[in-house]
């Protein structure tokens, strides 16, 4: 294979869903042979973009050349006679069968299997590539990196010279992370060509060719990795910090409400979400919480709520009146049954913090149906409750028993925002308080957390534009890979700085090769 | 091509105009069946099933009795599925029931005051039915064992449970039945409630109903397993015990569908055998499921099937028929509506032009 | 000796029945169908054989059994298989519940079974008058030769051919199942229906051929009971409950069509130990009776505290699958 040929080339391609732009003017090529990154933060239109060389969506403008020639993708299929494989971050594998079952599910041949002609061709791939699988080993015991594993080779067993690869890293160890760049170069050296999707700025350093940078759907550029420096990507990746005018009132006698001291959660697949994370949050201020998605947000929030067990360390609350109780040893019942006002928005509005086919009154109910001994509900009190939200909050819902799961998103967080505040917590955390929101409805939702703020409770607000962050919160906690790298001030950092903690790992930086 | 896409909402008209529509479209492919069959005129038969279920003031009554007892065990699975909880079990705790209430009948006939009677066989028979509805749930609880085959194959444990006891209970002996159960003395009858033979089981299970309907629209307990139902993972973050509110409510459906039993036996058939169930904890699932859990709809939906099935064995008396031709035209009606379901659920556009087809 | 070949023999033509039943189901329930309407159409199977040879030997002067079996056969599978058609339709197409379809399912081919039997026992001249001897004796005649064989004949080869064509199919369906690309799409169906689509399996066939094969077969359970066990006679409600120990067989061997074979002779086993054991009374008969169901019941519960994987139902059973609308 002649290499120096652009395997895929991308001009001007633009994707819209409805208003939003997914995609602007998109120009990008891939030689073979070569490995490109796409870098980006959430939300950058990575992920969209590899849609549409992987026949998911359908370009609105602009022109997809494959080997020098134009193509039109419509389906995965068409994307897969084109010699393309994308391997998604959520693994298309049937669990009870084994790899090599799953390798060759739906492709055509001889209707009598030959299982050991299909080990054969899946070793030659191993070996040549130096992945490590056992082809009879069922999808159910395997670990997250050897269904990736399938999963690649489920793609080149196709036939697919071109990979695109949507954040390979983000459920691997390091060590797993290395073997996945070990087998990525193999391939590259084979002359594949190789797109992988990614935030993480050393592996975008020692792994790739090019780097080309998305944000907020704009085509920033294209770099050869030589030239390009961990600062030089960030600068690119976030820009230039815009100025959105957000209020933000000084903390008024900040004391110490909670502390977390040391913990670790471990997910399903015995992997560290979560690792000795310390940190203290003060009443009248909002904590900020940054990081690439999956860097333990999630895992800390529900922690500190009592939804997910963690493996050490101790979460420590301490109520206004003095005293203190230790919330790491409690449920989730016993959190709220001890007065320990908790306030949770998870990320998942409709599937976890209500119920979408209830209205609002019902949805009201979740919290605090349970006080009194009567045995009937008393519908009152959250009616009332939701009129006000509805007031207040500018809520556009036909009614109080519409299903909140028909209002818009910026209504459904309203709604989730308006009833946990409405439970007078003293810690209030939200995740992704204005995410799919329109601009007025995200001042609504910042103003009600300054609102919070000046009534004396330590708000922790877990977001992802960093732009917000830094003008809405006091302090900033940077997740990494689980790890806290860093608490600032939001006043006198940097765009920079945090973009920086964001991706710095200690390890990805001294393994600079 | 045909574009499907979920309705998000549909009026409360046009959805039953649907249904009725579907029930209509049933009754023509039924009239043509029967003329099929039968070669008689349809109107003819029309007219005999409306003369079966409704023609006589006994026949209505009967009607009514068999409307009523569907509609109670239908009521006492509503809770379970409300919770998404599969109970196909119904038949098994209903029969369950049925053998308590006729062991009191039998064995302290005499022996006890009535209102003792009553309250022992009504107490008896919502604990056997709890029990067989309990023993699923605790595994599905803590094991999620399937919750669809473990109480169906509950069913055929009950009714063997039902023809051991038959063996000591047989009147006459070698009969292999039980008969009429204090046929003479009437002892444990539900008596007749203002003059009208069926009249407590109406009432009682109109309060059960209406119950029922309160229980789940107003309490805290009904509210929950709401919540449960449409999603655990909300119910977990609120702070529900899921395990809890699983048991408790297969433990109402089941003693509901054991108090069905006690009707049955007590106040219907004064016999017991593995038919007293007859199928209605079957079709009691599909009256659930059609109507959406609505009390009313219950009521319409479990009336109009045993009207069919009524009308249906009067067409095979009238005509030399055989009484088998209900089962054949519910079926027909069944399809029907549970296909007619799609249509209001899901909106189908034939679409225009698509590019390449 | 004696009384224990006759046991065996007894227990496989019981179990023959609850076989057939147990296989269609086990294929339907590989492609995530749970079809609770298996004892309708096993009526709507065995009603449809019998009037089929019927007919055909009343239409002709001198009937010949094989022509009568091939119709029979013919007839059985065919009208089970409409039965399939409809819980597809309402299943696949119209994404009704597969639980309250297949139950409806049921009533109807129960009533459909009973209906047409009751109808034609008054065309044959009263109740209990139906019969198709020269059919009926045609599907009991056993394999000539090997039958007589003392002890091994009476145990293998005494039966008719249906006997054979079950377990031959039994172990049909688990090469296929296992050893061919189209079984290995079946499961894939059954147990992810979204990854199988991503494949490019087209869901919506493998799940309508599958049930309305599966009904097919069922439908010649129905058939064995009334040509082979009952010799071409019909009685109302005949089947008893053994279409709910099909379903209750699926469950029993895991899903796998050769341990249906063993498990429906240790099915029909306990179905009729009572009648062997000695000074049972009648109460503890009853007792007996209940054995199979107890049996699936700890199976289930077993399974379930197992938690192994390879002895769970197909993952999407009983789940409705169309593809996101976008």
């Amino acid at each position: 294979m002649e290499t120096g040929v652009n395997a895929i080339e991308l001009k001007h391609i633009t994707k819209r869903f409805g208003k939003v732009v997914a995609n602007d003017g998109v120009n990008l090529s891939v030689r073979r042979g070569e490995i490109l990154s796409i870098l980006g933060e959430n939300g950058s239109g990575k992920t969209t973009l590899m849609n549409m060389i992987s026949g998911i969506y359908f370009p609105d403008e602009g022109q997809i050349f494959v080997d020098g020639k134009e193509v039109v993708i419509r389906s995965p299929k068409d994307s897969f006679d084109l010699g393309i494989g994308m391997i998604h971050q959520h693994f298309k594998l049937v669990d009870v069968l084994t790899a090599a079952e799953n390798i060759i599910l739906g492709l055509p041949g001889k209707e009598i299997l030959d299982m050991q002609a299909v080990r054969s061709k899946i070793r030659e791939l191993v070996d040549r590539y130096g992945f490590e699988l056992d082809p009879d080993q069922k999808i159910y015991t395997m670990s997250v990196s050897q269904k990736q594993t399938v999963e690649i080779i489920k793609v080149l067993y196709r036939g697919a010279n071109v990979l695109i690869l949507d954040e390979p890293t983000a459920v691997l160890t390091p060590q797993e992370t290395d073997k996945l760049f070990d087998v990525l170069r193999n391939m590259k050296k084979d002359g594949r060509s190789i797109i992988i999707i990614t935030h993480k700025l050393h592996e975008v350093l020692a792994l790739s060719d090019e780097v080309a940078v998305l944000r907020k759907g704009k085509y920033i550029g294209t770099v050869e990795t030589k030239t390009a420096t961990a600062e030089s990507l960030t600068e690119m990746m976030v820009g230039k910090k815009v100025s959105l005018n957000i209020d933000r009132p000084e903390p008024v006698n900040p004391q110490k409400r909670l502390e977390i001291k040391g913990i670790s959660c471990v997910n399903k697949e015995g992997i560290t979400t979560l690792d000795k994370a310390d940190f203290t949050a003060f009443s009248g201020e909002i904590l900020g919480i940054a990081g690439v998605a999956g860097s333990g947000q999630k895992e800390l929030l529900e922690a500190i709520a009592g939804l997910q067990p963690i493996t050490e360390g101790t979460i420590t609350y301490f109520p206004a009146e003095g005293g203190e109780e230790e919330l790491s040893k409690m449920t989730t019942t016993q959190i709220r049954k001890l007065g320990v006002k908790l306030s949770f928005v998870p990320e998942d509005r409709l599937g976890m913090g209500l119920v979408g086919s209830m209205g609002m009154t019902d949805n009201m109910m979740l919290r605090g149906y349970q006080a009194g001994r009567r045995f009937f509900t008393d519908r009152k009190t959250p009616k009332s409750l939701a009129e006000r939200i509805i007031q207040d909050l500018e809520v556009v819902t036909p009614g109080v028993s519409t299903p909140v799961r028909r209002l818009s998103g910026g209504n459904v967080q309203k709604v989730l925002v308006g009833r946990e505040i409405a439970s007078n917590p003293k810690v209030l955390m939200v995740a992704y308080p204005v995410r799919g929101l329109d601009i007025n409805s995200s001042y609504t939702i910042y103003n009600l957390l300054n609102e919070q703020k000046k009534q004396g409770v330590a708000v922790l607000c877990v977001g992802e534009d960093l732009d917000v962050l830094l003008e809405l919160c006091d302090k900033i906690l940077v997740l990494c890979g689980g790890k806290v790298s860093g608490i600032v001030d939001a006043r006198t950092t940097t765009k920079e700085a945090v973009g920086l903690l964001m991706t710095r790992n200690q390890r990805g930086e001294a393994g600079k090769e | 091509m045909i574009h499907i896409s979920k309705r998000d909402d549909i009026s409360f008209a046009k959805a039953w105009g649907i249904r009725i529509i579907a029930v209509l479209l049933s009754l023509v492919v039924c009239a043509v069946v029967i003329i099929a069959l039968t070669r008689l005129n349809p109107v003819e038969v029309y007219k005999a099933i409306f003369d079966g279920a409704v023609g006589t003031k006994r026949r209505s009554w009967a009607t009514i009795r068999d409307a009523a007892i569907l509609l109670c065990i239908a009521v006492a699975l509503t809770p379970a599925f409300k919770m998404r909880f599969w109970n196909i079990g119904a038949e098994g705790q209903v029969l369950m029931g049925g053998v308590l209430t006729a062991f009191f009948m039998i064995n302290f006939a005499g022996k006890l005051p009535a209102p003792v009677l009553f309250a022992a066989m009504i107490v008896s028979s919502m604990a056997a039915g709890l029990v067989w509805g309990l023993i699923p749930a605790v595994f599905k609880a803590f094991w999620n064992t399937n919750e669809t085959l473990f109480t169906l194959m509950l069913n055929y444990v009950a009714m063997q449970i039902t023809t051991f006891c038959i063996v000591f209970w047989e009147n006459p002996v070698g009969s292999n039945t039980v008969g009429i159960i204090n046929s003479k003395s009437k002892i444990g009858w539900l008596p007749p409630l203002f003059g009208l033979t069926y009249g407590w089981n109406v009432v009682m299970i109109l309060a059960v109903t209406l119950a029922m309907h309160i229980y789940l629209k107003y309490s805290k307990q009904g509210y929950e397993i709401a919540v449960v139902g449409e999603s655990e993972k909300t119910a977990r973050y609120v702070g529900i015990s899921v395990k809890k509110v699983i048991m408790r409510t297969m433990a109402i459906s089941g003693a509901l569908c054991g108090l069905a039993g006690f009707i049955l036996v007590s106040g219907s058939g004064h016999t017991i055998s593995t038919s007293t169930a007859g199928g209605r904890g079957f079709t009691a699932i599909i009256v659930a499921w059609l109507s959406k859990f609505n009390a009313g709809a219950m009521i319409l939906v479990s009336f109009f099937l045993v009207f069919m099935q009524k009308g249906a064995m009067q067409i095979a008396s009238q005509f030399k028929l055989n009484e088998n031709a209900s089962d054949i035209i519910t079926g027909i009606i069944l399809f029907f509506i549970l296909g007619s379901e799609f249509f209001i659920n899901y909106q189908v556009k034939m679409a225009g032009k698509h590019k390449e087809g | 000796m004696g009384v224990l070949i006759i046991f065996l023999q007894k227990a496989i033509t019981q179990g023959i029945g609850i076989l057939y039943g147990a296989l269609g189901e086990i294929i339907t329930e590989k492609s995530g169908n749970l079809n609770l309407g298996i004892p309708g159409v096993m009526y709507m199977g065995g009603i449809a054989g019998l009037t089929g040879a019927f007919f055909y030997e009343k239409s002709v002067e001198n009937p010949s059994g094989l022509v009568g079996m091939v119709i029979a056969f013919a007839c059985a599978f065919l009208c089970a298989v409409l039965g399939g058609l409809i819980y597809s339709v309402l299943t696949i197409s119209l994404r009704a519940n597969q639980n309250v379809t297949g139950l409806a399912l049921t009533t109807f081919g129960v009533g459909f079974g009973n209906f047409f039997g009751g109808s034609l026992s008054k065309l044959a001249g009263g109740v209990g008058q139906i019969s198709v001897a020269t059919t009926g004796n045609a599907f009991k005649t056993p394999i000539p030769g090997l039958s007589s064989i003392p002890v091994i004949g009476d145990v293998l080869f005494s039966y008719g051919f249906l006997t054979y064509l079950s377990i031959a199919l039994a172990v049909i369906l688990s090469f296929f199942l296992n050893k061919t690309r189209r079984g290995l799409n079946l499961r894939a169906v059954g147990e992810n229906p979204g990854t199988a689509d991503a494949a490019g399996i087209n869901v919506t066939r493998y799940k309508y051929l599958a049930t309305c094969l599966g009904c097919g077969i069922a439908g010649l359970g129905g058939l064995y009971f009334v040509m082979e066990y009952s010799g071409g006679t019909w009685t109302n409600n005949g089947f008893g409950d053994r279409g709910w120990l099909a379903i209750a067989l699926v469950i029993f061997a895991l899903w796998k069509p050769v341990n249906a074979i063993w498990g429906s002779i240790l099915f029909g086993g306990l179905y009729i130990l009572y009648l062997y054991i000695p000074g049972l009374g009648r109460s503890m008969q009853e007792i007996f009776k209940m054995l199979p169901y107890l049996v699936t019941i700890i199976v289930l519960i077993f399974t379930s505290f197992r938690k192994k994987r390879e002895y769970q139902p197909p993952e999407s059973l009983g789940l409705p699958y169309f593809r996101e609308e976008r």
